[in-house]
């Protein structure tokens, strides 16, 4: 269903600003499940392969530390979003799942109509493991698609096929998951304009709600930087502008509406968890790596499987760090997030004094951004992190 | 703790003043610090690679930038105990001005060369140098234990130089210290002990200053005649300054107080004035209680080469930059500077030096001692313009250069170079010299295999990167030695370097108008490399007398986000954009565009 007659249901639009101010009360679970077949090129997640010691024999040791994690942690909730990443989720038997979100119901309650999300890859989702999924209590499934051109697929590492992906993607709509996500990756060094339009046009045609596409970026220590530095084509900023401009000109016919700098969704499917963090929103998370944010805190759990598992087991916190910001810098951190929504944000002092600076104005009669009605918005999504960066700090 | 003092003065026949003098690279350093661990100057434990050089710059580019001084106690064959003072000199050209104010506190010179190189240009120009003031060099040949060494074939250079036999030269290794106890015996028979007279009014050099927060200014001091006591009251006979004498003393390296200086000793003396420009080095110590009727000779003014203008990135700096460039003149009496208003840069100094690495290191040292950010314009030479009334004006930066309409000519600084080159290079070397617009002159044959080239050069063409090039030219073999010689006219012409639109004065250089167009295209080329997307096109254009002759444009930013934050690792994104923002805090709006501190200078070190 497109824009008005989602409106007229009283349905708001994803880039509405009384959703995206709402967002900032909701709570959220994130559930890191690290393994992977593979690691791909560009990757720097918290990721481990079976022949890093994160086979199948593993699974149930780290799901039973999850559960003791979630077990351990205080009185909260209850929850509007649950979301799995990876690493890819999809790696775990859909009862191993099914035992997670048990927990996080036992332990912290689930609002109704709440969502629970994971990430799959297309080679690991048959229609089978999709119902099984859904089963175990997931509403929505975002599959790693990322192009639907097989030249793309090698050149990112995947294992997918195009076909693997569209079969994907209609067992998932078959099953009657709440919202189905395709993910895309533009700029990859070799895509031709005429690759990406096409794999755009497949993903708008395949009937999906939510729409996240991202530019492929060189990360630290990955093989991709490796490549790069050692001579191989690096991605391109400007082909990366093209292929979003040309996104961002198509998928409204497609009745997708842009709500934050990669994501794209029908009303009534956005992303719950999404929304929560560009909101400054409170999450829990739980496994390798993963991040949380309570009580102005934000704490990380530490990246290395061995380590998480020792200490989990032990009866410790898996924590490798955390940050406390001052309310100052909790002012700033709430506008550089909530600039990436299309929503914008409540201006509020980080955005007058944003405004007040010479950069800012220059960036409001450039038309980067501006400010209506107490909110400010970014214009040009792409420019984002060149607005971000002038932000002054907060005294 | 401070040592008691110590009463004695040293006889004069007991004292011996000498430098080292040498090429960049060939062992100074290493030497001194030998010398200073066999006479016990420095114990075997508290022992470390150049101990006389302080600066931690010098370290780390294993330089040497200030003179230093340090007494030595030696105990000679004669079995007589001598005070050998060791005044420690610069090698790079640049400083060429600092080995010749120390040659003057001293009787005789160790002119050191590396036996696997030979004799390099500033190993013939320090020669002279020595010679001219008179002294008594000692040659010696160092790395004698590196199986590259050729210390026959070095030794018939330098023969051919000084004159002398074979006996005459010295073989060390300053590694294993091989020939160390020869050279220290030869620098007691060979140098003279110093004159001057005992009895007559003091007299003392001052060859070079530093200051120090807590004491004000330190000199160290060549006594000439007479002697320098602690406690009486010193007159600086040029500037005309009054003080008591605080502390007079030795180093050793460490500052040893004494009662007084004799004639012939070298030392140092603090007198709490805090006033740099009150001491100058050159200048004549003396004492009021009997004032010596006449100076010593003093030194020429050291004349600066090159002029470049510093401006702080935060304009608020301004008075902190005027600060820091006060107290670093007085550890540098080659620094020059006076303020300059630019309306890229704002508020900052035109500053002139001896050269590019004398440049360097004076920006890099404003940068670390006094913790400042600063954006250097490109380096000029001093131009004259001459004008239609028949006056002349000195032109330090191209905003000088008056309009074309009231220019008769443009005249600027020749320099003679010397080139030191292994014969098969010579037709490199020329080719080169001949695109920077020079003339040659004499060509010797030092031996068959090493030629000594010489030429006049326009200052301008070398300053930048004639010397890389040469170096990379004869894969460095070739040395370099240069010398103002005078001014000539030449067609030259300002070129500006427009951004978005507007003139960047801080980007204007003088070029020969043969040249304006190719280095017009390159700047804008190299320009719009250094300079980051903005938010809108910029074009950058290259102009003489407001014709543009090239154009480039940085396009505008289109893609300046993360796309992803990890799993809610909100945490990482924010220190990403913070170290962004750190970033861009080293940049200078130029009207309204960043510009990298880099542009400034990188700019200008292009191949055309």
């Amino acid at each position: 269903m497109t824009g008005p007659g989602a409106v007229a249901a009283g349905v708001p639009s994803p880039d509405a600003a009384e959703l995206a101010d709402a967002a900032q009360a909701w709570r959220s679970a994130y559930v890191h499940v690290p393994f992977c077949h593979r690691r791909c090129p560009y990757c720097d997640f918290a990721v481990v392969t079976p022949e890093e010691g994160g086979g199948p024999d593993r699974f149930p040791r780290y799901v039973d530390a999850l559960l003791a994690e979630i077990d351990r942690e205080k009185e909260w909730g209850p929850l509007d979003a649950v979301n799995f990443g990876g690493g890819t989720p999809s790696r775990l038997p859909a009862a191993e799942l099914g035992r997670i979100v048990a927990a996080l119901q036992d332990q912290f309650g689930l609002v109704e109509d709440a969502e629970v999300s994971l990430e799959a890859n297309p080679e690991d989702w048959t229609e089978a493991t999709a119902a099984a999924v859904a089963a175990a209590g997931f509403t929505r499934v975002s599959l790693g698609a990322q192009s639907f051109d097989p030249a793309v697929l090698e050149a990112l590492g995947r294992r997918h096929r195009p076909e693997h992906a569209t079969a994907a993607i209609d067992a998932a709509l078959a099953v009657g998951f709440r919202t189905v996500n395709v993910d895309l990756i533009y700029g990859t060094p070799g895509e031709s304009a005429a690759s990406w339009a096409s794999s755009v046009e497949r993903a708008l045609d395949s009937g999906v709600q939510h729409l996240s596409a991202y530019a492929l970026t060189v990360e630290r220590g990955t093989a991709l930087s490796r490549a790069v530095a050692a001579g191989a084509a690096a991605p391109d900023p400007d082909v990366q502008a093209d292929a979003y401009d040309h996104l961002e000109a198509a998928a409204p016919a497609a009745g997708l509406v842009r709500y934050e700098v990669s994501n794209w969704a029908r009303p009534g499917h956005v992303c719950v968890y999404n929304l929560a963090t560009w909101a400054q929103g409170e999450y829990l998370g739980f496994g390798l790596g993963a991040h949380s944010h309570r009580d102005g805190t934000r704490r990380r759990n530490v990246r290395r499987l061995d380590v998480y598992l020792e200490r989990v087991e032990r009866g410790e916190r898996p924590e490798a760090g955390r940050e406390r910001l001052t309310s100052a810098g909790r002012e700033q951190e709430r506008l550089f997030l909530g600039l990436r929504r299309a929503a914008g944000a409540v201006s509020g002092e980080a955005g007058s004094t944003l405004l007040a600076t010479a950069a800012g104005r220059r960036l409001v009669a450039s038309g980067v951004i501006e400010e209506r009605e107490g909110r400010l918005r970014v214009l040009r999504p792409l420019l984002t992190d060149a607005v971000l960066r002038e932000i002054p700090d907060q005294a | 703790m401070r040592n008691p003092p110590q009463v004695a003065m040293t006889d004069q026949a007991r004292i011996r003043n000498f430098s080292i003098i040498a090429h960049i690279d060939h062992g100074k350093s290493t030497v001194a610090d030998r010398l200073l661990e066999r006479t016990g100057a420095v114990a075997s434990r508290d022992m470390r690679e150049q101990v006389l050089d302080t600066m931690d710059l010098e370290r780390e580019r294993g330089i040497t930038i200030k003179a230093n001084a340090v007494r030595l106690e030696y105990r000679a064959a004669d079995g007589e105990a001598y005070a050998l003072n060791l005044i420690d000199t610069p090698g790079h050209v640049d400083f060429s001005y600092e080995v010749s104010r120390s040659l003057e506190a001293c009787e005789g010179a160790v002119l050191l060369v590396d036996a696997s190189q030979g004799v390099e240009a500033q190993t013939l120009a320090n020669a002279y140098l020595a010679i001219e003031a008179g002294l008594e060099v000692i040659p010696v040949l160092n790395k004698i234990d590196l199986p590259a060494a050729e210390p026959e074939r070095v030794e018939a250079e330098l023969l051919g130089i000084l004159g002398g036999k074979p006996a005459d030269i010295i073989r060390v290794s300053a590694k294993t210290g091989e020939g160390v106890d020869e050279l220290l015996e030869a620098i007691v028979t060979r140098l003279p002990a110093p004159g001057g007279d005992t009895a007559g009014p003091t007299r003392a050099l001052v060859f070079d200053s530093y200051y120090d927060s807590y004491r004000g200014v330190v000199c160290h001091v060549r006594i000439v005649d007479g002697t320098l006591r602690s406690g009486d009251m010193v007159r600086f006979m040029a500037t005309g300054a009054q003080a008591p004498a605080d502390e007079v003393g030795v180093r050793r390296p460490a500052p040893v107080p004494r009662d007084a200086l004799g004639p012939g000793e070298v030392g140092y003396l603090m007198t709490g004035i805090k006033e740099i420009d009150r001491v100058r080095v050159g200048d004549t110590v003396t004492s009021t209680a009997r004032p010596a009727s006449r100076p010593l000779t003093g030194y020429l003014e050291p004349k600066p080469m090159v002029f470049s203008g510093l401006f702080p990135t935060d304009g608020d700096d301004f008075e902190r930059l005027r600060e820091a460039l006060d107290k670093l003149r007085l550890n540098d009496a080659s620094l020059v500077y006076q303020p300059e208003t630019s309306r890229a840069l704002g508020f900052g100094f035109r500053c002139g030096f001896l050269g590019l690495l004398h440049m360097e290191i004076v920006r890099e040292r404003l940068e670390r001692e006094y913790d400042l950010d600063l954006v250097a314009t490109a380096p000029s030479v001093e131009y004259r313009a001459h004008l239609a009334d028949g006056s002349e004006v000195p032109v330090r930066s191209p905003q000088d250069l008056p309009d074309l309409a009231a220019l008769v000519s443009v005249s600027e600084p020749v320099v003679k170079v010397m080139i030191i080159t292994p014969s098969e290079y010579v037709g490199t070397v020329m080719e080169l010299v001949q695109q920077r617009r020079g003339e040659m002159g004499e060509m010797t044959y030092l031996t068959p295999e090493r030629v000594e080239l010489h030429y006049r050069i326009p200052l301008a063409e070398i300053v930048f990167d004639f010397f890389d090039q040469l170096k990379s030219r004869t894969r460095g073999y070739a040395s370099l030695d240069y010398e103002p010689a005078d001014y000539r006219q030449a067609k030259l012409v300002r070129l500006d370097i427009l951004l978005n639109g507007v003139p960047v004065d801080a980007f204007s250089s003088i070029v020969h108008t043969d040249r304006a167009y190719r280095r017009g295209k390159a700047m804008v080329e190299r320009l719009r490399e250094l300079i980051p997307r903005q938010l809108f096109d910029v074009p950058v254009q290259a102009a003489i007398g407001g014709r543009i002759i090239a154009r480039e444009t940085i396009k505008a930013a289109r893609k300046d986000v993360l796309a992803k934050c990890y799993g809610g690792d909100i945490t990482r994104k924010r220190k990403l954009l913070e170290r962004q923002k750190e970033g861009k805090k080293r940049m200078k709006m130029v009207g309204q565009v960043e510009v990298p501190q880099e542009a400034f200078i990188a700019a200008l070190r292009i191949d055309e």
